[in-house]
C-alpha cells in the first residue's frame, strides 16, 4: 500500500448528499477479475455524455480539477453497495483523500484499506474548505497526515481527527494482513478455546 | 455484579481475540462468510500472490448469484464474457482453496442472503462478514452480520479475523401492530424516512418491541436487510423461540443433544436489563400505511397514499437540491398523488423481499388477475428452493396465469449485474432495497416498495394502495 505522508494538490468540490457507490462505479465496471480500467468507470454517467464526450459540467473535467488529489464531498458518500471498485477507480484516477463530513461504513474501511485518506471534519469546516477550494485559483490544498492538517491556499490550516491505528497504518502503508498474521498463536488459541465453549459451530 | 450489557456488547465481547487500543479497535473472530462471484476476485488473487491459505475453509459459503441469467429454463453460461470469467475464477478458487461452491446449477443456488439462512448456515450468536452490503440480514436470527469490502474479505479469508472498531449501539422499538396489507417493509422503509439515510451510520441496531414480535423470522430478515439503507453497519434482533423454530429443520442446523446445547446458549443472547444505548428511537406502527420511494435515495419514502414533496418546503440547502436533482431524474414534479405514478415494470425479487412468504404475498394480490397490459412484471424467486416450493404450493401457476414472468433465481434487477437490465426512462416497482439513479439500468426509475404493493402496482399500471384489494387473510 502507497504511503500517505503530505501530499499537495487541488481539491474538487463535490458537495451532493448521499453519493452512493453505483454512482461512483456503475455496474458494468465490475466485471472484471482484477482491478484494471477502473479509471474509465468512475462517475461514468456523470464524467462522460452520451456520445462518450468528457461532460464538461462535471467538477473532474474542469481545467483547475482535471488532476485532483482531493475531493471535497457531502454527507454519506460511498453508501450503498460493498463494492471496493467505488475506491479502487477513485485511486486509479489519481485520489489520495476524501474530506468530507460523514462516510457510510463499509466505505471509510475501503478507502483505508486502501491507502485513501477518508477525512472527516465538522460542518462548519467543510463549508470553510469547500468555500476556498471551489474557487480555481484558490483550489490547491496541503494535506499533512503527520500533523493531521490541512492548509488552504488562503493560508488557514484546519486540523483533523484521525485513529491513531489507522493514521500509523497510513503513515507506513502497512500489509494489514501480514501484521495480523504476526498474532497467528493467539488467533488460534482464541479459535481452539472458543470452538470447544460453542461445539455445534 | 456486572455491568448490564446491550446483545452487539455481548457479541463483540465473545469474538475479541484481542483489544488493539483504547479507541475500541479489536481483532474480531468471525464464524462465517458468505462469499460471491464478483467481490471475491481480487480477494482470492491476492491470497494466491502471497501464497496464503484460507484459514478456516469451512466457515466460508461461496454461492454464484450477482451476474447470472435468471431465464425461466436454467442455464449455466453467463451472459456475457465478464460474468463467465468471473464464475469460472470462481469456481477455480473454491476449487483450490477447499471451499464449499453452490454453482448455477445447485438445486440450493440462490441470492446468497436468502440461501445461508434457508440452509441453516448462519446461526444465533455468530458474527458473519461477507462482500455484500445486504449481509446485515442474518441479524434477523439473532447473528450479527456486516458487509465488508474485498480487501477485508481477503484478511478474513487469511485470518478468520477483521481489524474492527466497536460501533455505538441504538436501539429501535416497534411499538403498535401493523394493519393488514402492511408489513415489515413498510416498518423499515418508514424508520429510514425518519431517521435519514445515515441515520444509523456509526452504529449497530437492536431492533426490539412488540411489533418485531410479532414478525416472522423472513419478515424480520427485511428489516435487519434494508437497515444498511439507514447507514447501519450491523442490525439485529434477540433470537426468540420463532427463530429457533426456523433453524430447527434446517441442513446445517445443530441435532440432537448438539442442538438442546446450543439453544440453552441461545436463550441468553439478549440485552440485560438496564443495558444502556448510545441512542434509542420509537416507532409506532399501528397507523403506519404502505410505504414507496419517490426519489433516488431510500430516505426519499412516503405513504403511498400522499403526494410527491416539494423541495421548497426544505430549508437545508443540500437536501434542498438533494430533493429537486431526485425528482429530475425521477421525472416527477410536487404536488402530484404518488398513485398517480404509472409504471411500465414491476419487479419482485432480491434479499430484501423474495422469500416463499414474500410469494404469497404477492399470490394473494394476483390470483384471479391480469397484470395490466403496459407492464413487464417478473418474478425472480430468492433461491433454487423457494422456486421449487412455490411450484409445489401452486403459486407459480398463479403467477403464470396472471401474466408475470417466472424465472429462475439470482440477484436480477435489484442490482441489475446480469443481463435484466431496464432501459433509460422506464420505471419500475420494485421489492428490492435502492432506488439509486442507475441501479436497475442507466437513466431508469426505481420506486421501492413492499412485494404485495408491487404486485399491485402490476396489476393496475399505477403505484397503488395494496389495501384497495380485498386482501384475503
Amino acid at each position: 500500500m502507497q504511503p500517505f505522508t503530505t501530499v499537495i494538490g487541488s481539491a474538487a468540490p463535490f458537495l451532493a448528499s448521499n453519493i452512493d457507490t453505483d454512482v461512483i462505479m456503475p455496474k458494468q465496471f465490475l466485471k472484471g477479475i482484477d482491478r484494471k480500467g477502473l479509471d474509465q468507470g468512475l462517475f461514468f454517467d456523470l464524467r462522460f455524455l452520451e456520445s462518450g464526450e468528457p461532460n464538461p459540467a462535471f467538477i473532474l473535467n474542469q481545467p483547475a480539477w482535471k488532476d485532483a488529489a482531493f475531493l471535497v464531498v457531502g454527507p454519506n458518500f460511498g453508501c450503498g453497495s460493498s463494492r471496493e471498485h467505488a475506491v479502487w477507480g477513485l485511486k486509479q484516477v489519481g485520489i489520495r483523500a476524501l474530506i468530507g463530513t460523514s462516510f457510510a461504513g463499509i466505505f471509510y474501511d475501503n478507502c483505508q484499506r486502501n491507502g485513501v485518506v477518508a477525512i472527516q471534519v465538522p460542518e462548519a469546516q467543510l463549508k470553510q474548505i469547500a468555500g476556498v477550494i471551489s474557487n480555481a485559483a484558490t483550489a490547491k490544498i496541503n494535506v499533512n497526515l503527520p500533523e493531521q492538517t490541512i492548509e488552504l491556499a488562503d493560508g488557514a490550516v484546519i486540523h483533523f481527527e484521525i485513529d491513531q491505528l489507522r493514521k500509523q497504518s497510513l503513515l507506513l502503508g502497512l500489509d494489514a494482513i501480514g501484521t495480523t498474521l504476526q498474532r497467528t498463536e493467539q488467533i488460534r488459541s482464541f479459535e481452539t478455546r472458543y470452538l470447544s465453549e460453542n461445539p455445534w459451530l | 455484579m456486572n455491568k448490564p450489557r446491550t446483545l452487539y456488547q455481548k457479541h463483540i465481547d465473545s469474538h475479541t481475540v484481542c483489544v488493539l487500543d483504547d479507541q475500541g479497535h479489536v481483532l474480531l473472530y468471525i464464524d462465517r462468510q458468505v462469499a460471491n462471484e464478483y467481490t471475491s476476485p481480487q480477494a482470492f488473487s491476492g491470497m494466491r500472490e502471497a501464497g496464503r491459505q484460507v484459514w478456516r475453509p469451512s466457515a466460508t459459503l461461496a454461492v454464484v448469484d450477482h451476474v447470472n441469467p435468471t431465464a425461466p429454463v436454467r442455464i449455466s453460461t453467463m451472459p456475457d464474457a465478464g460474468g463467465a470469467q468471473q464464475v469460472s475464477y470462481f469456481e477455480e478458487n473454491c476449487r483450490d482453496f477447499g471451499i464449499e461452491l453452490f454453482d448455477v446449477l445447485d438445486k440450493r443456488q440462490g441470492i446468497e442472503h436468502v440461501v445461508a439462512p434457508e440452509q441453516g448456515f448462519i446461526l444465533p450468536g455468530m458474527i458473519v462478514a461477507a462482500g455484500d452490503s445486504h449481509t446485515t440480514t442474518y441479524g434477523a436470527l439473532g447473528a450479527f452480520g456486516f458487509g465488508i469490502g474485498t480487501s477485508e474479505i481477503e484478511h478474513l479469508l487469511a485470518s478468520q479475523t477483521l481489524v474492527y472498531k466497536r460501533l455505538k449501539a441504538m436501539r429501535v422499538t416497534v411499538n403498535g401492530s401493523l394493519a393488514t396489507g402492511v408489513t415489515s417493509k413498510d416498518i423499515i422503509m418508514a424508520l429510514i424516512e425518519k431517521i435519514g439515510a445515515s441515520g444509523a451510520t456509526g452504529y449497530a441496531i437492536e431492533f426490539a418491541g412488540p411489533a418485531i414480535n410479532d414478525l416472522s423470522v423472513e419478515a424480520r430478515m427485511t428489516i435487519c436487510n434494508m437497515a444498511v439503507e439507514a447507514g447501519a453497519r450491523g442490525a439485529f434482533m434477540a433470537p426468540d423461540e420463532k427463530v429457533f423454530a426456523y433453524l430447527q429443520s434446517r441442513p446445517r442446523a445443530p441435532q440432537g443433544e448438539m442442538w438442546e446445547q446450543a439453544v440453552a446458549k441461545w436463550r441468553g443472547l439478549h440485552s440485560d436489563e438496564g443495558a444502556v444505548f448510545d441512542r434509542e428511537v420509537t416507532l409506532d406502527v399501528g397507523a403506519l400505511e404502505p410505504m414507496v420511494t419517490w426519489g433516488t435515495s431510500p430516505d426519499q419514502a412516503a405513504p403511498v397514499g400522499s403526494r410527491v414533496p416539494d423541495p421548497a418546503s426544505q430549508t437545508d440547502l443540500i437536501l434542498r437540491q438533494g430533493m429537486q436533482r431526485a425528482l429530475d431524474y425521477m421525472g416527477l414534479v410536487p404536488g402530484m398523488p404518488l398513485s398517480d405514478v404509472m409504471i411500465s415494470h414491476a419487479f419482485i425479487g432480491s434479499c430484501t423481499n423474495a422469500r416463499i412468504e414474500d410469494l404469497r404475498d404477492v399470490a394473494r394480490v394476483v390470483r384471479g388477475k391480469r397484470v395490466a397490459a403496459h407492464v413487464r412484471a417478473m418474478i425472480v424467486p430468492g433461491s433454487t428452493l423457494v422456486r421449487s416450493q412455490a411450484e409445489e404450493e401452486g403459486l407459480a401457476q398463479i403467477f403464470l396465469d396472471a401474466g408475470f414472468e417466472w424465472r429462475q433465481s439470482g440477484c436480477s434487477m435489484c442490482l441489475a449485474m446480469n443481463d435484466d437490465v431496464l432501459a433509460p426512462g422506464d420505471r419500475c416497482a420494485s421489492s428490492t432495497n435502492r432506488n439509486f439513479e442507475g441501479r436497475q439500468g442507466a437513466g431508469a426509475r426505481t420506486h421501492l416498495m413492499s412485494p404485495a404493493m408491487v404486485a399491485a402496482a402490476a396489476i393496475t399500471g399505477h403505484l397503488t394502495d395494496v389495501r384497495s384489494f380485498a386482501l384475503e387473510a
